[in-house]
């Protein structure tokens, strides 16, 4: 065994027997710890779940890559993925921590006095939580494959296996201290590499001021302007002022903004705080654990597309001999993610923005983040600390998503609407047996992923924003917005956004099926489906208000509970327990 | 009753000056003007690139902690603070 992949089983192995020791150690004894970790965790460590539970697979592996190539374009990501937290912050979050419910569909079903409004709720909650599942089963999957040479099946398993232990076992208590340690081990193995990079060629250590900085070759250029004319020569978009178009890039950064505001499994966990005071504190603590990694993206980002250019032309005109590329080139060529074709028989590598002569004819986005430590000369070690940070993101996100999933199941609709009565040992039960059988639809999709995985992550927050974000809102600002209202407007806003989908998509994503085609020029306003969950929540609330305007205000009883909610103090409406 | 109605408009004036920072920070600075802003430099960057990809986020983390830090006051002022 080589050197790397010891490293890598040692990182991988110990931080998942770090994940096993913490579940047994918080392991969940009452429903409340099970949904809500028993009320007391404290803002600092609920921020730093929330940052575990929001980084995914593809805020750590794919977002870097996605900026590396979209260059300015990129920045949808960016503002997209923070900006919902101040959403969250001021608008949702603290008064849904004063109702104090266990779940996103229970506080709509008691905002809107409506079962209908709650099973609603979990409809669209399971929808856009299963989209988004699939993105981290795959990535569990992939980081196995790549970084252990396990097939990505056997790697699924043990990523599911490793899930279900600490998710049925520990609930949110479990899930909530797990993401602190896997927060730690996922911010550590995406700055070491970062700062590395940044001190190799700017000489600053800072990655967010090397990215501003001169290169350290004695040149006194900037990086980014040095980067731009790379960029510019071989005939690709200058990367600095690369768009994807006015109205695209605005629908599309609004449209993760409101979803990351909507994305039930985030809201969830605003309910474990002890008060709304804290409700409002750690928002802004995840913030921070979460900007930590996302102003250090496009450093790595820039950094990596950089040092690519210039391994394959380190002057101009002086092309790389394919007979003399790198060992990860080699490597990277093996799992068929990046691939060479020599068009003009002259043994050089090519890369140029011209598909005709262009002889990269694959560099996938996704390997920027895990080639880079490799690209850059980066210590085995450091390496293996990226696989074991990569898949301590897939996990921590597929552990919040299941727990969503299988609370709106037990505690909506089972405990909710089918069976009342039940109490609250037999609730914890099937809870955890919702969560054994939400682990294995999640490694079935993972499996056996539908054709269209890859853009899966962005189109859940298309989902959420268009569904669930709108009516939160409106039961929280507007006294008077009734069930009929919200109804009508959860299901035309995900249904609108749906069908734009799907026309475009195809029917389920099933080939063949788009009746407009996926092609740009159907595209409404020049909005592409992924951005599209801007338009959706647009519809949901404009839908909302007319029918609001045909029909009867909330009753006077409704409008005293939006009151209650709206101030910190007084009685909670539930039996929450602390 | 009074009390809670002006607690709630002042919360509202609030969350109204954040969201127009925060609008104006990213869909402004950072998409609608950052063309003309990019004439502008801060070191290496450009400045309206830097608002897309830096200034933005920067901006965020602060709202929400003096969002926090302006309501801690004003469940104070009109004593709703919870226990």
């Amino acid at each position: 065994m080589d050197e790397l992949k010891l490293y890598t089983w040692i990182a991988v192995g110990g931080t998942f027997a770090l994940y096993f020791f913490i579940a047994w150690w918080a392991r969940a004894g009452s429903t409340s710890e099970f949904y809500a970790a028993g009320g007391g965790i404290t803002p600092l460590q609920n921020g730093m779940a929330i940052g575990a539970d929001w980084m995914s697979a593809a805020s750590f592996i794919s977002m870097a890559g996605l900026i590396a190539f979209l260059g300015y374009g990129g920045s949808v990501f960016l503002m997209g993925w923070t900006g919902g937290y101040v959403l969250l912050a001021l608008c949702l979050a603290p008064y849904m921590r004063k109702h104090g419910k266990f779940t996103v569909p229970e506080f709509i079903g008691d905002r809107y006095y409506s079962k209908t409004a709650r099973i609603v709720a979990v409809v669209c909650l399971i929808i856009a939580s299963l989209t988004y599942i699939i993105g981290q089963m795959k990535g569990v999957g992939v980081a196995f494959s790549m970084f252990l040479e396990v097939e990505y099946d056997m790697g699924l398993y043990i990523g599911m296996a490793v899930v279900f232990v600490y998710a049925t076992l520990g609930g949110m208590k479990g899930i909530t201290y797990t993401q602190i340690a896997q927060y730690c081990v996922l911010i550590t193995a995406y700055t070491i590499p970062a700062v590395f990079i940044s001190l190799q060629l700017t000489g600053n250590p800072i990655p967010q001021l090397g990215l501003g900085s001169t290169l350290a070759d004695g040149s006194g250029v900037y990086l980014l302007d040095k980067l731009d004319q790379v960029v510019a020569e071989l005939g690709f978009k200058e990367y600095t002022t690369s768009t994807l178009g006015d109205v695209e890039m605005f629908a599309y950064t609004l449209s993760l903004m409101i979803g990351t505001a909507g994305l039930p499994h985030v809201i969830m966990r605003f309910f474990t705080v002890p008060s709304v005071k804290a409700a409002r504190q750690s928002a802004g603590y995840a913030l921070v654990f979460i900007a930590l990694l996302y102003t250090v993206a496009p450093a790595v980002g820039a950094m990596a597309r950089f040092n690519l250019m210039n391994t394959i032309e380190p002057a101009a005109g002086q092309n790389l001999e394919y007979s003399e590329r790198p060992q990860w080139f080699k490597d990277w060529e093996k799992t068929g993610l990046l691939k060479f074709e020599d068009k003009n028989g002259d043994g050089k590598i090519k890369y140029t923005a011209d598909k005709e002569v262009n002889e990269m004819v694959k560099v996938d986005r996704d390997i920027m983040v895990l080639a880079n430590p490799a690209i850059a000369n980066l210590p085995n070690w450091v390496i293996a600390l990226v696989a074991a940070g990569g898949l301590a993101a897939a996990l921590s996100t597929a552990a919040g998503l299941l727990l969503a999933i299988s609370s709106a199941i037990s505690h909506d609709l089972m405990k909710g609407v089918l069976i009342p009565g039940m109490d609250e040992k037999t609730e914890l039960r099937s809870s955890r047996i919702v969560m054994t059988i939400s682990v294995c639809v999640a490694g079935y999709l993972g499996l056996n992923p539908p054709g269209f995985a890859a853009g899966t992550v962005a189109l859940a927050f298309g989902l959420a924003a268009s569904s669930i974000f709108p009516v939160l809102m409106m039961g929280i600002f507007s006294k008077k917005m009734n069930s009929k209202a919200a109804i009508a407007g959860m299901c035309s806003g995900i249904g609108v956004t749906m069908l734009y989908v799907f026309q475009h998509k195809g029917i389920m994503f099933i080939p063949g099926t788009s009746f407009l085609g996926g092609m740009e020029p159907n595209w409404f306003f020049g909005i592409s489906p992924n951005a599209f969950g801007s338009v959706g929540a647009f519809v949901n609330f404009s839908v909302a208000f007319i029918v609001l305007k045909a029909t009867a205000p909330a009753p006077s009883h409704i409008q005293e509970l939006v009151n209650n909610f709206r101030t910190p103090h007084g009685e909670v409406a539930s039996t929450h327990s602390h | 009753m009074e009390d809670k109605q002006s607690y709630w408009s002042e919360n509202l004036r609030l969350i109204f000056i954040c969201l127009a920072i925060w609008f104006v920070v990213s869909f402004g600075f950072g998409l609608l003007l950052v063309e003309p802003l990019n004439e502008i430099r801060l070191g290496g960057y450009k400045l309206g690139f830097w608002f897309a990809q830096q200034g933005s986020i920067y901006t965020f983390v602060g709202l929400i902690f003096w969002y926090g830090k302006k309501m801690n006051a004003l469940d104070k002022k009109y004593n709703v603070e919870d226990v």
